[in-house]
């Protein structure tokens, strides 16, 4: 058996004074889904931001794909060309076309030629069945559209690992499908991903396994059918009874 | 059979009230219009505590008559809403139309009616309106300042040739727009700089223009016969042998002669002046201050301590220190520390100087423009695995500069605005000239036609770049 894709060792990390991260273990292997759960403000959303590192770890390993992040910022470009992310706010280029949008990393990150980005663009935005939207500006698309394109960007740079930081959250309640129906696709695709969602129809339906997560804590971490079966900890319990 | 109740006009009687107050509105304006044009009081007979307030009160009551919501008249129902939408709105109205109408006279009298532009001295000026005959005089200093009258035609074709230059943006087609930012932020600041160099300077000559001239005729006529494939190497290489050649390898007698064009009439900088100058203190000043301030603005927000001190270092004195100090060390302080054969002009230095004073200000200026950018789009440019440059060069710049073009043209338009200052070292740009010219002993007590000329240019200058500005803005509007 491989090495995990992502090993992460006794993780801690501070804002200020306050820690948001307490020892934080989790190894991923390739091809596997995770879903990350918990209340707002128990570090989710730090935890895979830390992967890619838009925010740095202060104590312990994060190793992504054989590297591991460190201060020196030589390999940190190259672990996020390999290491999509899709935010809950979109974070669409909104001077650019959905088109450029999507050809933009390729064409000055991995130095591919235009023609050859722009098919791959068009072949990824049709995946996610926006491929007619192509020339319009992200601010003429709806919600669920932009977050689509969102992750034909990110997928345009063939990442190895695509992390979700809530997806669905800021969107409305009919676009949420047509962005999960996206993601169930890509899952089915065999891409490893780590999501961060309140979707538990979503959980139920791709992941291999279930993180609960409290306080900067990992509470809880059991394949997915377990965990909603019968869950160990009080605090599981009580999250779940309120979302379920 | 409707009763008419004039207090408050209404839909029935709509052309009764319509007759009656368009009738006294239009008495009253014209009440007042002979009486300011003509100096013929219409209501004369009556006592003149109550005829000079005659036309405000009949004024008024015509707008109160026409005031009707929805009268189903379009062009009415527009002035309503526009002039008359309450008494006070009305009131307001009718003072503007009033003190219009009664400041046009004395204005074209002054500007157009008593003023005299014939003649060549002060006598020529015997209206009591404005002698445009001192502007006559003097234009060609106003314009060149005290550059040689032979020489003028040397500002003129650069000034043409540039504006040529810098017009090619609209003629250029699709395939060659990508080059466009290349050309104006690099190649045309360097040509215009040769242009000034060369042709206003009359800098020294290291370049054969005869000889020039012959290597791109030959290089042409071979070109036609070379594949297009090569041709942009061609075109470099061949025209540059060939000119070597025949400066230094072939000393044909009859091309020697061809060679020695001679130089331009040197020009030293303090004898420029006028709007040329303006134009060319401006043009620089714009040109270099920007990327200085864009630097400087991201500088201040790196992270490496050296780099973000320095800038703020930068900014802080420049924006803390009074532009007609800095001019005055630039020409006076500088050159003491400098050491004794060297020398740098003193319009280099003013150039310089202004650049990095008004760079501080566009710096703070883009600086907020970068922070009102929301973090994710920083955060989703580097999970595409950008770097910190191709992360501001695609992304950031791009929204952050498109967010303060007004601030930018605001920071412009008060710097060509802040040229006239350079007079404490000694040049004089236009409103330089015309404090000079002010003082002539021919032409003493015309100050007043000098600054309105100086100020309509000005207008003129400041409101073309404001309006280019709107453009730009329009043109990069792309959400919503």
């Amino acid at each position: 058996m491989a090495d995990p894709i992502i090993q992460i060792k006794d993780m801690n990390k501070w804002f200020g004074d306050f820690q948001v991260l307490k020892d934080i273990n989790l190894d991923v292997e390739a091809n596997k889904k995770i879903v990350v759960c918990g209340p707002s403000g128990s570090g989710k959303s730090t935890l895979i931001r830390c992967i890619n590192r838009l925010e740095e770890h202060q104590k312990g390993s994060i190793i992504v794909d054989g590297t591991e992040l460190s201060e020196e910022t030589k390999n940190i470009e190259q672990i996020r060309a390999e290491v999509g992310m899709v935010f809950q706010q979109f974070n669409l280029f909104p001077h650019l076309s959905i088109l450029d949008n999507c050809t933009l990393a390729p064409i000055w990150v991995k130095k591919m030629p235009k023609k050859e980005a722009e098919e791959l663009a068009l072949k990824q935005l049709k995946q996610v069945q926006i491929d007619d939207q192509a020339n319009k500006y992200p601010g003429q698309l709806s919600g669920g559209q932009q977050q689509r394109c969102a992750i034909a960007r990110a997928l345009c740079m063939e990442p190895k690992i695509m992390l979700f930081d809530e997806p669905t959250s800021a969107l409305d309640p009919e676009m949420i499908k047509e962005v999960l129906d996206a993601m169930v696709n890509l899952a089915k695709a065999g891409m490893t991903m780590i999501v961060v969602t309140h979707e538990m129809g979503f959980a139920k339906e791709v992941a291999d396994e279930v993180i609960f997560m409290d306080e900067g804590m990992i509470i809880e971490k059991a394949n997915t059918t377990e965990f909603f079966a019968n869950p160990k900890s009080d605090r599981t319990k009580l999250f779940l009874s309120q979302i379920l | 059979m409707n009763k008419i109740n004039f207090l408050t006009p209404n839909k029935e009687n709509l052309y009764t009230y319509l007759y009656i107050g368009i009738f006294l509105f239009f008495f009253s304006v014209l009440d007042v219009f002979l009486n300011s044009f003509y100096n013929f009081n219409l209501t004369g007979f009556l006592p003149s505590s109550i005829s000079s307030v005659l036309p405000l009160i009949l004024g008024f009551i015509g707008l109160h008559l026409i005031r009707i919501e929805y009268s189903g008249i379009k062009k009415l129902d527009v002035l309503n809403k526009n002039i008359n939408t309450n008494s006070f709105n009305a009131f307001l109205s009718l003072i503007i139309i009033f003190v219009v109408i009664k400041a046009l006279p004395p204005l074209l009298s002054w500007f157009i009616i008593d003023a005299n532009i014939a003649g060549d001295s002060k006598d020529a000026c015997t209206g009591s309106g404005a002698c445009w005959t001192y502007i006559k005089i003097w234009f060609n200093r106003f314009m060149y300042g005290m550059y040689p009258n032979a020489e003028q035609w040397r500002i003129n074709l650069s000034f043409v040739a540039l504006a040529f230059l810098g017009s090619i943006g609209y003629f250029a087609t699709e395939k060659y727009k990508k080059y466009l930012t290349l050309y104006y932020v690099v190649i045309y600041p360097i040509i215009a700089f040769l242009f000034i160099f060369f042709f206003i300077s009359g800098g020294p000559i290291f370049f054969d223009f005869s000889y020039g001239i012959i290597a791109a005729v030959i290089s042409l006529i071979i070109g036609f016969f070379i594949p297009s494939k090569f041709k942009m190497y061609y075109f470099i290489i061949v025209p540059i042998t060939i000119y070597i050649l025949l400066k230094y390898v072939l000393f044909y007698e009859a091309l020697i002669e061809l060679g020695k064009l001679e130089a331009l009439e040197w020009v030293e900088t303090g004898a420029w002046g006028g709007l040329s100058l303006t134009f060319i203190v401006s043009f620089f000043c714009l040109i270099f201050c920007f990327p200085i301030g864009l630097f400087l603005s991201l500088g201040r927000r790196s992270d490496f301590p050296i780099i973000k001190y320095i800038s703020i270092g930068m900014i802080e004195f420049w924006r803390g220190v009074p532009l007609i100090t800095v001019l005055f060390m630039s020409s006076v302080m500088f050159p003491m520390f400098l050491p004794e054969d060297m020398f740098i002009d003193k319009l280099v230095r003013v150039i310089i100087a202004i650049s990095l004073f008004e760079a501080a200000y566009v710096a703070e200026v883009i600086r907020g423009g970068l922070q009102a950018l929301p973090r994710g789009q920083y955060d989703a440019a580097k999970s595409l695995g950008m770097g910190y440059w191709k992360m501001h060069i695609f992304v950031i710049l791009p929204q952050a500069l498109k967010l303060v073009i007004p601030g930018i043209a605001n920071t412009f338009l008060a710097l060509v605005k802040d040229t006239p200052l350079i007079f404490v070292v000694g040049l004089l740009e236009i409103v330089g000239m015309l404090n000079l010219a002010k003082t002539n002993p021919k032409w003493l007590g015309f100050a007043m036609e000098g600054y309105v000329f100086a100020s309509v240019l000005f207008f003129i200058i400041c409101y073309a770049m404001s309006k280019y500005s709107y453009n730009l803005e329009q043109k990069y509007k792309t959400e919503r």
